[in-house]
């Protein structure tokens, strides 16, 4: 359940941003963190926890293909 | 990389000679340990046993069975999808939702403020990583019925029950409250992420400072966990959260360790104290998942383990979760 998934905004209007999981593109809330169109974050049950850098979350990525 | 670990672990645990005992807190970390065989490639004096960090498995069978009796009053609820099959004195959730009942079933926390949504009970679980979604839908006036719990405390317990001689840390859950609660522990520590090499070098780190005795705290998870975690997140629980002596499945009643609402108007086991205060629990005595939690035996030693207790119909909260539920993940990887 505290499994986070790495994405990348899109876009953001207010307190919600498009993000992009690999292709797949979702809202999440961005209000706890101060996220930039472009930057990579961390999504846990539809909010943005944290900011990542981009490289980090490539490998992130391949954690969750390695847990499929 | 990992191998390189795997070499320095066999030369460490040689050195230290004797039998150490590693708890792997988070439910995500004994998902990976398991899928990996990480416990079968250890030195066999290194021993990881699983922890307290499954948030379906610690709710109180108390806690479920208020949800249920909620649902079953005709309230409308919603919870994440890993509460509804976790089995209450009188059914489970899914059940309820079965029989009429009106539960919805929720992925992200937003869902709540939809229209359709937003005069439900909130069955807020979970640790520090998902209780800022609760403190902000608290925020947004959503009424919830909370069974959150913080980490530290039932570590604490442990470390005074359990031999435990580190503990490998959350790493998501350090992402929200920061690096500096788990220093109070004073107990060899290292904050990890999810990735088996992450894990693997998780166990070495321990390895030394179990070996040269420091009670420290190594944030080996640093492109996530801050030294001060999230202080947006934090600030919404301290305004809309408050303590209190929460009840753990197997842990029993531990002081301090969950929060709830600081809104009565908005803190549903008040709200609804009339329909609560008859609820009656009972949990099943064969069930071993109270000593599972706490590291004292496996989900093999459980009787109930794999024969009448399954994913399918589970009897236990620790085999209703496949992701983090250390039977429930014995039974997919066929390893207990």
């Amino acid at each position: 359940m505290c499994l986070a998934i790495p994405g990348k905004v899109e876009s953001i209007k207010g307190e919600n941003a498009i993000i992009d999981y690999g292709g797949i593109k979702k809202s999440a809330n961005i209000s706890f963190i101060d996220a930039k169109v472009g930057e990579w974050v961390l999504v846990h049950v539809g909010f943005a926890i944290e900011k990542v850098d981009e490289k980090k979350a490539k490998e992130l990525y391949n954690l969750l293909d390695e847990n499929d | 990389m990992t191998n390189k670990y795997l070499k320095k672990i066999e030369q460490i645990a040689k050195e230290i000679n004797k039998e150490v005992t590693i708890m792997e807190v988070c439910g995500g970390h004994t998902n990976t340990i398991m899928k990996y065989g990480i416990r079968d490639i250890l030195p066999k004096n290194v021993r990881l046993i699983s922890g307290p960090g499954c948030p379906v498995c610690v709710t109180a069978q108390k806690d479920i069975d208020n949800m249920v009796a909620l649902a079953k009053s005709g309230i409308s609820v919603a919870s994440y999808g890993d509460m509804m099959h976790v089995p209450g004195t009188k059914g489970s959730l899914a059940k309820a939702k079965e029989q009429g009942a009106d539960v919805a079933i929720i992925y992200s926390a937003q869902e709540m403020l939809k229209t359709e949504n937003k005069n439900r009970v909130f069955f807020g679980i979970g640790f520090e990583t998902t209780t800022p979604m609760t403190a902000y839908l608290l925020e947004h006036g959503i009424c919830v019925y909370s069974a959150h719990k913080i980490m530290p405390p039932p570590m604490r317990a442990i470390t005074t029950e359990t031999k435990v001689d580190g503990f490998i840390d959350p790493g998501h859950v350090s992402c929200i409250i920061g690096t500096k609660f788990w220093h109070e522990l004073n107990v060899p520590q290292v904050i990890c992420g999810f990735k088996k090499d992450q894990l693997i070098r998780a166990v070495y780190k321990l390895l030394v400072l179990i070996k040269d005795q420091k009670n420290e705290v190594i944030n080996d998870y640093n492109e996530v966990v801050k030294e001060t975690g999230n202080l947006k997140a934090r600030e919404l629980i301290r305004k809309n959260m408050k303590l209190y002596d929460a009840e753990w499945r197997g842990l029993g009643e531990i002081s301090k360790s969950g929060l709830e609402p600081k809104n009565d108007n908005l803190n549903a086991k008040i709200k609804y104290s009339s329909i609560l205060r008859d609820v009656k629990s009972f949990s099943n005595k064969a069930c071993r998942c109270g000593e599972i939690i706490k590291g004292i035996c496996s989900p093999n030693d459980c009787p109930l383990f794999g024969k009448v207790c399954t994913p399918q119909t589970p009897m236990g909260a620790c085999m209703v979760s496949e992701t983090e539920g250390a039977c429930g993940i014995a039974y997919k990887y066929k390893n207990g």
